[in-house]
Formats: structure tokens, C-alpha cells, sequence
């Protein structure tokens, strides 16, 4: 069974963001770019999968410009086989983003796709369900828990009543949750291996993918300030206060 | 053909909250709206529905396969009614956020995700990167909207409606590979996090499981829900359901007081609509004071309990 992994470059989420000026992004010049977390998670999740034998290849997939191949040997480096570039110069939305996973998954036949439960720049959380419903393959979103079994996988969902548990047969989309586990750190030597583990580069119109129904962003604010508070000295000062105010 | 669908979010036994704050923005965006119950044997919660202010009709799909909350069951419904509505609105609680882009690719067009105000019939504003910056979203005109709405920038709409029931039998069959095993709840008997007027929460200061029973008890004197930090939880001292935050839940109680809790980014993003918030920490420095309105740098292992006596 081949895993296939899908890998954002996003700005670095120990980074404070802030809004250009000109209200047309955020800065980026001399920030520190990273995988997405919750794609790391996946990754890693992906790799022990391989490593326990239920898989034989994990390959990484990324859709960006150039710059993105970085994220893709840090990926090879903590351990996928092989990667895919899908060469693009547009910041894609996600209805673009599953239908260029869903072509990729065309030509590579995997049997489990992993993928975030969101990235932490635009923070929208639906590329894994969109391409589950193009697939028309099932679909377990927020996973903490997985236990591949055969034709199907046993998942623990994170929701908001608690731990939801689901079976679904694969292929499956599965978007993974922060405590599913702890991503290993990539050593030195590794680096210099996934120098030489294969990059494909393909140009996304070469996928037949053209961007559909955008939405347009016109803006970007800065989030509004809080208004300074006040420090209390005691507890009782602090009841005091609450009771005051009329919140208790 | 400008009308709003609201998808209805319930436990089976209980409309949830969520529901009356996604008719809020639809009153926002202005057009009649009606509300979407899926499950099974869901009269009593329709009826809750139909009670909901501004609501034009309640559309009730019954079917055994809808009782649990699998998105391609509940999916493949709405998609069915989806030609008679030009917006499709649904919570961003983890019902919403995994139904929702599934609804959104079947009907072809991008979601907006998040919706914190209504602009405009299909101009929006959101957060992103964590709440720390805020975009203006234009929807196209010619395709259905479809939205989740970020429930804690709204307020719950008023429930002395009385709007038509009408029920409709399931358009599709239960699909045979994802089934429902369980669930676990977590929280037990305290006021719902996503809805609670106020809301005690801990950090990993709280040193252990046993230590966040004095957390419980002083909720439980101010009748406030319990929340936690990412740290907390994954130190195993609460369960997962009581994470607050960019990627738990984004609440927005009237009142929120911080026990040992430093203030990660991520973790502000999900408390920042709070109407007070109160951090205690023995960190003067700690990031959370920034956005505290009233601040006490102090040990929380002398303030709970003293906090306990003052108000018991």
C-alpha cells in the first residue's frame, strides 16, 4: 500500500503575524517558514504505518512554488520515500487543492491518504473533507487515534462532545489531530539523504486543474486590541472586582 | 431562490446552541432562512428548531442512517435540497467543520469558513492565522454559498418563533464504508464550554489530574463551564473536549478567568471575544496578561482555594 502525505509550507506558527500596511497580506519578508504542524503529524503517522509494515511507500506532496521543495526534503528527511511538486505559482484555494490531491491520487493509487485537520495560515479546515467527497472515499476528520486493520481503519475522532470512534474501509481520507503523536526530529544525516531521494516536479496545468469559483479576499485587518486592564493585588481584591462588575 | 439553509446540530435529544447563533447570521445576511434537522426520531428537536426566531419552515429528514453524525450521510442530504437555497449555513463547532467541505466540494464552489460578520449578501469577514489577522471574503454571486459560521462572534437568536414543520423522507442510501462505533463524552454534567455565560479554565501549572478537582469544585460555585489549555490536556490532567483554542474550541463567555495558563497565541485565539477575561499567574511576564482585564500575579495553588471561601 502506497500513503500518500499532503504537505503545506506555512509561516512558522512560533512566528507573530502581522498585517502588511496596505492591507494586502501578512508579512513574509525574513519570516521563518515551516511544514504545518498537523501535516507533520501525518507524516510521522504515515511513517509508522511504514514502519510497521502495513505500508511500503509514503510519498509526500506539496502544491507551491519552488520554495515549497524545501518542506518537501524535510519531509524526506524525517523518512517519505519519494515527493511530488505540483508546480504553481497561485495561492490556491481548497476546492482547488482537493481536486489537484484528487488527480495525484489517479496516478499514484494510494491506499490511505493523511493530511491535517487544517493549516495554520488560513485556518479553513476542509481540503481532507473535499477530497473525500470528489473521491467518493470515506472520510475521518480530527483523528487522534488510528488502528489500520486489514481493508479498513479503526479511528478516534477529537470532538466536541469527546472521543467520537469510526471504522472506515479504505481508501480513506484521514485529516489527524495534534495528539495523535509527536513527530521524530530529523537528524543530520537524514538531511543529506533526502538529498538524493526523488523530487517530482509537475506543472498543474499538466494536471488539467484551472481554479474555480475563488473567493476573494479585498482585505486584511489586524484583529481588534483589547483595551488595557487593571492588576489586582489579592484574591479578595480580585472577588471584589468580579463582584463589582457583576460577573459572579 | 434567495433563501438561507441553516443545518440544525443536536445530540439526539437536544438542539445545540450553535444552532440559534447560525440564525443569527442568517438574519445577518437578511434573507428568510430555514432550518435542516437530520437524525432519527427527531420531532422533539425539530420542534426546538421551529421555535427559533425568524425561522421561515423546519425541514425534518428522518432516517435511522442520519441518528449518528457521519458527514457522507448528512452530506448527501443537504446536497439534495441544496437547489432551493442560494446560502447553506452550518456551526463551526466539529459537526459543522467536518459536514460542511464535504457539501461545499459536492456542490463544486469554495466554503467560507468562519463567519464572523456579515457584510454584505456574499461579503464576510473571518480570522485567520490564528485570529491574528482578519480577511474580507467576497463569495461569488452566481454559485451557492456555503459557510460555517464562527459560533462564538454570535449571539443565540431568541426562541418565541413558531414556524411550519415539514417532514421528508431520506434522498439517499447509508453509505456501507464509514460506520459509527461510539462515543465517549468527556465533559459530564457542566455547562457546555461553546455556550457557558462563564468559564474557569487551567494550564499545565495544575501540575495533575487530582490538582484540577479544585478547578471543578470553584466552577461548580459559580456554575461556570471547564476549560483547559493545550498543555493540560495533553499532559493527560483533562480530557481532550475541554481544550480551548485555535485548534479546540474558540468560546466567547462572559466571563473567562485563567488559572496558570501563560497564553500561547493559540490559545488567546480561542478566548478573545470573551467579555472579561481574569488570568492569574505567577508570571508577571506571561503573554496572557496582555490580554487580561483584570490581572493577578499570584500563585493559583492560594488563590483557588481562597477564591472558593470569598464566594461560597
Amino acid at each position: 500500500m502506497k500513503i500518500l502525505v499532503g504537505i503545506k509550507r506555512v509561516i512558522d506558527y512560533n512566528v507573530r503575524i502581522r498585517v502588511k500596511s496596505d492591507a494586502s497580506g501578512v508579512e513574509t519578508d525574513g519570516v521563518k517558514m515551516s511544514i504545518n504542524p498537523f501535516d507533520e503529524i501525518a507524516l510521522e503517522e504515515a511513517l509508522r504505518i511504514r514502519e510497521a509494515g502495513l505500508a511500503e511507500e509514503v510519498i509526500v506532496v506539496s502544491l507551491g512554488g519552488n520554495e515549497c521543495q524545501q518542506q518537501l526534503r524535510t519531509g524526506l528527511a524525517m523518512g517519505a520515500d519519494r515527493a511530488i511538486q505540483v508546480d504553481t505559482a497561485e495561492d490556491l484555494q481548497p476546492l482547488t487543492i482537493a481536486r489537484t490531491f484528487l488527480k495525484v491520487i489517479e496516478k499514484e493509487q494510494p491506499g490511505l491518504v493523511l493530511l491535517g485537520k487544517q493549516a495554520i495560515d488560513g485556518d479553513n479546515s476542509q481540503t481532507a473533507q473535499m477530497l473525500a467527497a470528489l473521491w467518493d472515499r470515506p472520510q475521518a476528520t480530527f483523528v487522534s487515534q488510528m488502528n489500520m486493520s486489514g481493508e479498513s481503519v479503526t479511528v478516534v475522532r477529537e470532538v466536541d462532545a469527546g472521543l467520537e470512534t469510526i471504522e472506515v474501509d479504505l481508501p480513506a481520507v484521514i485529516s489527524v489531530d495534534l495528539r495523535l503523536n509527536e513527530p521524530r526530529f530529523v537528524k543530520l544525516p537524514d538531511i543529506m539523504k533526502a538529498k538524493r531521494k526523488p523530487l517530482e516536479v509537475i506543472a498543474l496545468d499538466e494536471l488539467g486543474v484551472a481554479p474555480e469559483n475563488n473567493l476573494e479576499v479585498s482585505k486584511y485587518s489586524p484583529p481588534p486590541v483589547r483595551a488595557k486592564g487593571i492588576l489586582v493585588e489579592d484574591t479578595a481584591q480580585l472577588v471584589t472586582e468580579l463582584k463589582t462588575r457583576g460577573l459572579v | 431562490m434567495s433563501k438561507t439553509l441553516i443545518i440544525a446540530e443536536h445530540d439526539g435529544s437536544n438542539l445545540n446552541p450553535s444552532t440559534a447563533k447560525c440564525a443569527s447570521c442568517a438574519a445577518a445576511i437578511g434573507q428568510d432562512f430555514d432550518i435542516l434537522v437530520m437524525g432519527s426520531s427527531v420531532n422533539a428537536i425539530a420542534e426546538q428548531a421551529a421555535a427559533i426566531d425568524g425561522a421561515a419552515g423546519v425541514t425534518v429528514v428522518d432516517a435511522e442512517n442520519l441518528a449518528n453524525p457521519l458527514a457522507v450521510n448528512h452530506a448527501a442530504e443537504v446536497v439534495a435540497l441544496a437547489e432551493s437555497y442560494s446560502h447553506i449555513l452550518g456551526p463551526s463547532t466539529t459537526y459543522g467543520r467536518d459536514l460542511m467541505p464535504r457539501i461545499a466540494a459536492l456542490l463544486g464552489v469554495n466554503q467560507v469558513s468562519d463567519i464572523s460578520t456579515v457584510e454584505g449578501s456574499h461579503h464576510f469577514t473571518r480570522p485567520i492565522y490564528a485570529g491574528n489577522a482578519i480577511v474580507d471574503v467576497h463569495a461569488p454571486e452566481n454559485v451557492t454559498v456555503v459557510a460555517t459560521v464562527r459560533v462564538a462572534s454570535w449571539k443565540a437568536a431568541g426562541n418565541s418563533g413558531s414556524a411550519a414543520i415539514e417532514t421528508r423522507s431520506a434522498s439517499a442510501p447509508a453509505s456501507a464504508n464509514t460506520r459509527y462505533v461510539g462515543l465517549e463524552a468527556g465533559g459530564g454534567e457542566r455547562p457546555d464550554l461553546q455556550s457557558a455565560p462563564r468559564v474557569v479554565s487551567a494550564g499545565r501549572a495544575m501540575a495533575s489530574e487530582e490538582n484540577f478537582e479544585m478547578v471543578y469544585e470553584l466552577a461548580d460555585l459559580i456554575g461556570a463551564g471547564v476549560g483547559a489549555s493545550r498543555a493540560a490536556v495533553d499532559a493527560g490532567y483533562c480530557p481532550n473536549d475541554m481544550q480551548v483554542g485555535q485548534t479546540g474550541k474558540i468560546i466567547a463567555p462572559d466571563l473567562y478567568i485563567a488559572f496558570g495558563i501563560s497564553g500561547a497565541i493559540q490559545h488567546i485565539t480561542g478566548i478573545k471575544d470573551a467579555g472579561t477575561i481574569v488570568a492569574v499567574n505567577k508570571d508577571a511576564d506571561a503573554p496572557i496578561f496582555e490580554v487580561a482585564d483584570i490581572g493577578l500575579v499570584a500563585d493559583l495553588f492560594t488563590v483557588i482555594p481562597e477564591m472558593k471561601q470569598l464566594l461560597s
